[in-house]
């Protein structure tokens, strides 16, 4: 970068080692919902954006799935100008101190780090560097807001709160658009506060960051499932939309269809992190919907992504003795961050792999007692890369559970396509939208973010929806599909 | 925020509500219920929906008062408000015309199999009704389901109304008479369902049940409603909530719905001592 802020020469930069972040004690954490994470201080934060080398054409924004303009932001820490790093990630980015603390980072802005590949040294800590700046912007109050297009006299409306929605609304509403964001549950921001625990994203953040969002003027409605409560047609016909953004997530749980799944205290991850997160289960009888009470139960999580860490890490906070981690895979083919693993095990948290269930048992009155398992050895790689888990002859065994959690996986939420004339699906019951456009089958519909991935990241999902406003846009302004 | 527009009582713990709930009034079949959550420190709770109108922008529901939310919402008056109200959610009744129908509301039920009743009167059918409930204080909607069925018969347990009987008895007299239906409807507590399919099974009437499971989002995304129907998995938000009945595991359902059991008396009774000391406080004042 020419104008650099940085008072080192990059061999100087290269002494100092990645700063780590403070975490709260793993063993006091596990029993508490706050965050496992405490933040860098502005000595870290500073002694931390100084390893930045600056680079001329820097790989790390190409790795970013929104293009946050990382070197600049990093710069501006370094000149100590946080308000001014943090504005400069908003332009990018809507959810700055969401994707600071959920981002797979070490799969994107800091797998491409040149730092990440010299021999002794490891990528600079970008996430924790966001982190830091839009936690800075938060508690001084100081919200650097994006100016807004005078008023295009277009209606946009996002079905779905989720990461998806939210940043398509951000970057629409910029464009002086009038946007409505329609989300199903009572509260707004989909999974980041039905799925994601308190102690990785605490509520109250998201909560704000959907607080500037109303103050750049997105409309909020809360309690409307598309698809039920009013169709896409009607937001087209009788509510006067120009174009229809579904964000709706792949918000339908997988079971294995193995023997036993229907016992009382056999739960999907959704339903389990849904009652704890959305609903506050972990505060009964304060909070009124109720949960599994863990306290000193063996709990058993069925899966390897983060999903599973989540829920299997809450176990624990819920009192749980023993936390077992079953993954039918290897452990180092968990599809988890590598940090959520190692924070898991930090707390306690036992990892079975190459396990896998094959029935629950129950006691006389429904209940779950125990998991049959057999165990797994690695086959041949599958078209994934991974090697095939295949079950060992013979090798079944009993595991006393008394709440098993099934995190295996979504499949997507049918209701917009089963109620949207015309608009395409493919097998899996996805919605069809092109890769570069995010256009689906039906004139003025945009579609992104899980319902047309699959299951994947927070920020993958903001990425799909910042293409789909940028689309949407165009699609407003030339009225050309 | 959704505005209570008329609360009244229709029998003792039984509450009828009318709600402003403008995109729910203009979207509601009979068959689909609503998720409401009291306030911000509620559960979600499924109640199917009684009765709407779209011109009022209101849908009736009724609330029996069994358990801490009930309990909670059956404090609610005129002019209060409920924190969120979401649906109309589920699948439609299938209303066909099919012969000579008898509906069958057990309870709190019986406010649920309403417009049902009406949409099957509508749609060309004999109707046939049969109340049941526990004693004669609890029979609700009788004027209503009388208007639009031939005849309406009223069952109670302990003889109080109507006939001393549970609803089987006068079921499985229709079946063997001239009158015998050619579809039923039961919505009431699961042992009166279990009873009902139990009778019609045997004379092949296909009968039909509404499953009140235990829900959180009522969309499909918890799975939390699972209910086995043949032999496979069903989640009642979204593929139900009716089901046939003859295929229905009631064992399950009832298993199921009796997961959360000690946590609810827990709550009951934190919420009638919490209840008892306002009652006082508001004596004293």
């Amino acid at each position: 970068m020419s104008s650099s802020n940085n008072p080192l020469p990059p061999k100087e930069r290269l002494q100092i080692v990645r700063q780590s972040m403070p975490e709260q004690d793993p063993l006091k954490r596990a029993h508490n919902f706050e965050e496992v994470n405490l933040g860098f201080t502005d000595e870290l934060a500073l002694q931390e954006a100084t390893r930045c080398l600056g680079c001329g054409k820097p790989r790390c924004v190409q790795g970013c799935p929104v293009g946050v303009k990382i070197a600049e932001f990093v710069d501006l820490i370094v000149a100590k100008d946080y308000l001014g790093a943090a504005a400069k990630i908003r332009e990018d980015n809507v959810l700055p101190a969401v994707t600071g603390r959920v981002c797979p980072q070490e799969e994107q802005c800091e797998g491409s780090c040149l730092l990440a590949h010299r021999a002794g040294s490891s990528s600079l800590g970008i996430g924790y560097l966001e982190r830091f700046v839009a936690d800075y912007e938060r508690t001084t109050g100081q919200i650097g807001l994006p100016a807004c297009a005078p008023s295009s006299g277009k209606k946009v409306a996002i079905a779905g709160s989720g990461p998806a929605g939210l940043s398509c609304a951000g970057d629409l509403v910029q464009r002086g658009h009038d946007v409505t964001v329609f989300e199903a549950l009572h509260e707004i921001g989909g999974v980041l506060v039905y799925g994601i625990p308190e102690f990785r994203l605490p509520k109250d953040i998201v909560r704000q960051e959907v607080d500037n969002m109303r103050k750049l003027g997105v409309k909020f409605e809360t309690n409307v499932v598309i698809g039920k409560t009013v169709t896409v047609d009607e937001l087209f016909e009788e509510e006067g939309f120009d174009a229809v953004f579904i964000a709706t997530g792949a918000g339908l749980p997988k079971f294995m269809g193995i023997p036993g799944e229907n016992l009382c205290a056999v739960y999907s991850a959704n339903e389990f992190l849904t009652r704890v997160n959305l609903m506050k289960a972990y505060r009964f009888p304060e909070y009124d919907e109720p949960v599994f009470d863990c306290a000193g139960k063996n709990v058993g999580v069925i899966g390897g992504g983060n999903t599973a860490m989540d829920a299997v890490r809450t176990s624990l906070r819920l009192g749980a003795k023993n936390a077992y981690l079953i993954y039918r895979r290897t452990e180092k083919d968990m599809p988890a961050r590598i940090e959520e693993l190692h924070h898991a095990k930090q707390e306690g948290v036992q990892i079975m792999d190459l396990w896998d269930p094959v029935e629950y048992i129950g006691d006389e009155k429904g209940w779950v007692r125990a998991a049959k398992l057999r165990k797994m050895q690695q086959g041949e790689p599958d078209e994934s890369g991974r090697s095939r888990p295949v079950p060992i002859p013979g090798s079944e065994t009993e595991v006393a559970l008394d709440m098993v959690v099934v995190a295996v996986g979504n499949t997507s939420n049918p209701l917009v396509q089963q109620t949207t004339p015309g608009l395409d699906t493919d097998t899996r019951g996805r919605i069809v939208a092109d890769h570069e456009h995010l256009r689906t089958s039906k004139k003025g519909v945009f579609a992104g973010g899980d319902i047309v991935s699959g299951a994947a990241t927070v920020i993958l999902a903001m990425g799909a929806g910042r293409t789909a406003a940028a689309s949407i846009h165009d699609y407003l302004t030339t009225g050309e599909w | 925020m959704f505005k209570i527009v008329e609360a009244r009582y229709l029998s003792k713990d039984v509450k009828l509500f009318r709600i402003h709930a403008p995109r729910v009034a203009k979207k509601q079949k009979p068959g689909q219920f609503v998720i409401l959550r009291v306030n911000d420190h509620g559960e979600r709770i499924p109640i199917t929906i009684a009765a709407s109108d779209a011109q009022e922008e209101t849908i009736t529901i009724v609330a029996q008062g069994i358990g801490k939310t009930t309990k909670l919402l059956n404090t609610l008056e005129t002019g209060d408000s409920i924190a969120d109200v979401v649906g109309p959610l589920g699948k439609p009744t299938d209303v066909e015309k099919f012969g000579t129908v008898v509906v069958i509301g057990g309870g709190v039920g019986t406010a649920i199999a309403y417009p049902t009743a009406n949409a099957l009167h509508d749609a060309g059918n004999r109707v046939i009704s049969i109340i049941g409930a526990r004693t004669k204080d609890l029979v609700i909607f009788e004027d209503e389901l009388r208007a639009i069925s031939d005849p309406l018969i009223v069952t109670t347990d302990d003889g109080s109304y109507g006939v001393k009987a549970v609803v089987t008895v006068p079921l499985q007299e229709l079946i063997d008479s001239p009158n015998r239906p050619d579809y039923v409807l039961a919505i009431g507590p699961i042992p009166m369902m279990r009873a009902v399919a139990e009778t019609t099974r045997a004379a092949g009437i296909k009968t039909v049940v509404s499953l009140n499971a235990i829900m959180v989002d009522g969309t499909g995304m918890c799975g939390g409603c699972r209910v086995a129907v043949g032999g496979k998995s069903q989640f009642a938000c979204v593929d139900g909530p009716e089901f046939d009945a003859h295929q229905v595991d009631f064992a399950l359902l009832a298993q199921r719905g009796a997961m959360y059991r000690d946590k609810e008396r827990v709550a009951l009774t934190r919420f009638e001592e919490e209840h008892a000391c306002k009652l006082l406080e508001a004596a004293k004042a």
